[in-house]
């Protein structure tokens, strides 16, 4: 277990870097800083002197590399540096943002797991049947949905048409409030955990050691407990893993459409104002999220499945 | 029943190919033009006989628009994928093929673009680039080849040590010449389905991107900026939001199905189940 957590440690840091490091070169080469966006705006415009004070201020001058560094070091001591626009620091920006991010990221895994694994797993059982059917042309559809496409027509049909949730916003960060987002966002992982969970236990019912657990006179109730569910779940919780993952980021669109205050429409916030430090400090939660998950599904694999330890 | 590999062809087929007419024969299929025909005087009409779907706020049939939002939906998902395609199978067969440090230079990056969710990579992209067409290629291009990569380099790896590589080598083909004539015919397959699966995924990215406005701007037609526009008067309008949606819905999954229908044909063991 702890082999598995320092391999996974060792891998997180050189990635982290260089995620910042692409992410660095790529807004280095924008061709409209922050500033000149205050000009371009029409509506003001600034003083050559007072553009040229502001840039040192803000370090835009300095070489690429030096900036670089500096940022770096920055990062590893805690300090994601200040906000371009709200002059504030952005670890503030994004602290405040983390919170609603995750509840949103784990009511909508809550629910693809609760939906997806039991509708896979009932597909499962009797293939072919009417369930079944239903359950693939359902995750089949729901693969192909645009999220947000998904979350205007629930607003519109929940929240307009009904009045039964409120139909955006963050409220008082109670459920009511985090429903309809957290379904928009979760019926992709949904549909692949369905789709997934009902290949993984049909593979398994397949194998040689059901057959014999059956043939041995084993309950097939207890076939499916003891020896179908644990083996299956191990594909399971990879696909768990990834998309737990990589939620946070696809939460994008769906916070900016429900005007959820999470780490994503902070995101489009700052690209839009060109406010690099948190674009910056944005990716970086979102890949730290990522890489947190994945190492606690490795993890999660060695407690699952004895043999993954002797690898 | 059961969705099997030869319903879900002909479905997904069909619907794929119904797009793709679309597209091509928009300006007959048309009723209007999608962007000039504004008319005030027909603004927020109701779908009905004469416009099948309503007009939006500017009086504009949004029939048209959605015809004629096709050709961006399919030109970013087709351009994008071969891109896609491209990158992923250079370096998946050379990583492969070669080993050594270029196969740890191209896992680093693969790792890398695992690591950062493609729909914010690309959002970054677009932000760098300004909105577009030819933006959304390129950011939804580089953005999603970790697959095609992945399954180049694993079937190269085990194709490597065939005789028929092997004699290719011994008649004194060039490395590149076996990679591209003997190795990739073989993996077509595979490759395949995954530019088909890809598709989809790029033509819901566009329509995420657009409906932030990063990607197609209005007036212009894309389903992604319909549904941007359509989504303030949802409360009023809700014709507005419900079509353009439908005609992403029935292309994506056309797309899926029709990749899964194809995965049964050209990819019977299953390397690319989407897992």
């Amino acid at each position: 277990m702890l082999i598995v957590l320092a391999r996974r440690l060792a891998n997180i840091v050189p990635t982290v870097v260089a995620v910042m490091a692409l992410v660095f070169l790529l807004f280095s080469v924008l061709p409209g800083s922050f500033i000149s966006g205050m000009n371009e705006d029409g509506r003001s415009t600034i003083d050559p002197a007072v553009m040229e004070r502001m840039r040192k201020e803000m370090g835009l001058d300095d070489p690429l590399p030096e900036r670089f560094a500096k940022y770096m070091i920055n990062v590893a001591t805690g300090d994601l540096g200040t906000s371009f626009r709200t002059r504030e620091p952005v670890t503030k920006l994004i602290g405040v943002r983390v919170w609603p991010s995750l509840k949103l990221v784990f009511a909508a895994m809550l629910f693809a797991i609760s939906v997806g694994v039991t509708l896979g797993f009932l597909a499962a059982l009797r293939p072919g049947s009417l369930i079944d059917t239903a359950a693939m042309v359902g995750a089949i559809s729901g693969l192909s949905l645009s999220q947000f496409w998904f979350g205007l027509m629930l607003m519109y049909l929940f929240a307009l048409t009904l009045g039964w949730l409120p139909s955006f916003g963050y409220g008082d960060g109670g459920l009511r409030n985090l429903i309809l987002p957290a379904v928009a966002l979760g019926v992709g992982p949904m549909a692949l955990l369905a789709r997934t969970t009902r290949a993984a236990v049909l593979d398994v019912l397949n194998a040689d050691f059901v057959r014999t657990a059956r043939s041995k006179g084993m309950s097939e109730r207890r076939v499916v407990e003891w020896h179908v569910l644990r083996n299956a779940l191990v594909l399971v919780v990879t696909i768990v893993g990834l998309q737990f993952g990589s939620l946070m980021g696809q939460a994008v669109v769906v916070e900016k459409l429900f005007a959820w205050p999470g780490v994503g429409s902070l995101l489009v916030d700052s690209v839009f104002q060109r406010d690099m430090p948190a674009v910056q400090g944005c990716i970086l939660m979102i890949v730290l999220f990522f890489l947190f998950i994945n190492t606690l599904v490795d993890l999660a694999y060695v407690a699952i499945d004895p043999r993954i330890r002797y690898r | 029943m059961q969705l099997k590999g030869g319903s879900s062809l002909w479905i997904g087929g069909g619907l794929v190919a119904a797009a793709i007419l679309v597209a091509i024969f928009a300006p007959w299929i048309a009723l209007t033009d999608p962007v000039m025909a504004a008319n005030l005087m027909n603004a927020e009409i109701p779908p009905d006989w004469e416009y099948p779907f309503g007009t939006d706020a500017q009086g504009r049939d949004i029939y048209s628009r959605i015809v004629y939002g096709a050709r961006v939906s399919l030109t970013v998902g087709i351009a994008s994928q071969i891109c896609n395609s491209l990158i992923g199978v250079t370096l998946g067969l050379t990583a492969g093929y070669w080993g050594g440090w270029w196969d740890d230079v191209v896992s680093g990056l693969t790792n890398l673009m695992l690591a950062i969710p493609s729909l914010v990579f690309a959002l970054a992209i677009m932000a760098i680039l300004g909105p577009g067409l030819l933006s959304l290629v390129v950011a939804l291009g580089l953005t999603s080849w970790s697959f095609s990569c992945r399954i180049a380099r694993a079937q190269v790896l085990s194709l490597k040590s065939q005789g028929y590589i092997q004699a290719a080598r011994i008649l004194g083909y060039s490395d590149l010449r076996i990679m591209f004539t003997q190795v990739l015919p073989n993996i077509l397959g595979p490759l395949i389905v995954i530019a088909t699966l890809g598709m989809g995924g790029a033509i819901l990215a566009e329509a995420a991107l657009s409906f932030l406005g990063l990607g197609i701007r209005p007036p212009f037609p894309s389903w992604g900026s319909m549904l941007s526009e359509a989504r303030d008067q949802i409360r009023t309008v809700p014709w507005l939001s419900v079509f353009p949606g439908l005609a992403i819905f029935f292309t994506v999954l056309g797309l899926n199905l029709l990749g899964d229908g194809l995965r049964d044909i050209l990819d019977p063991q299953s390397t690319t189940r989407r897992t």
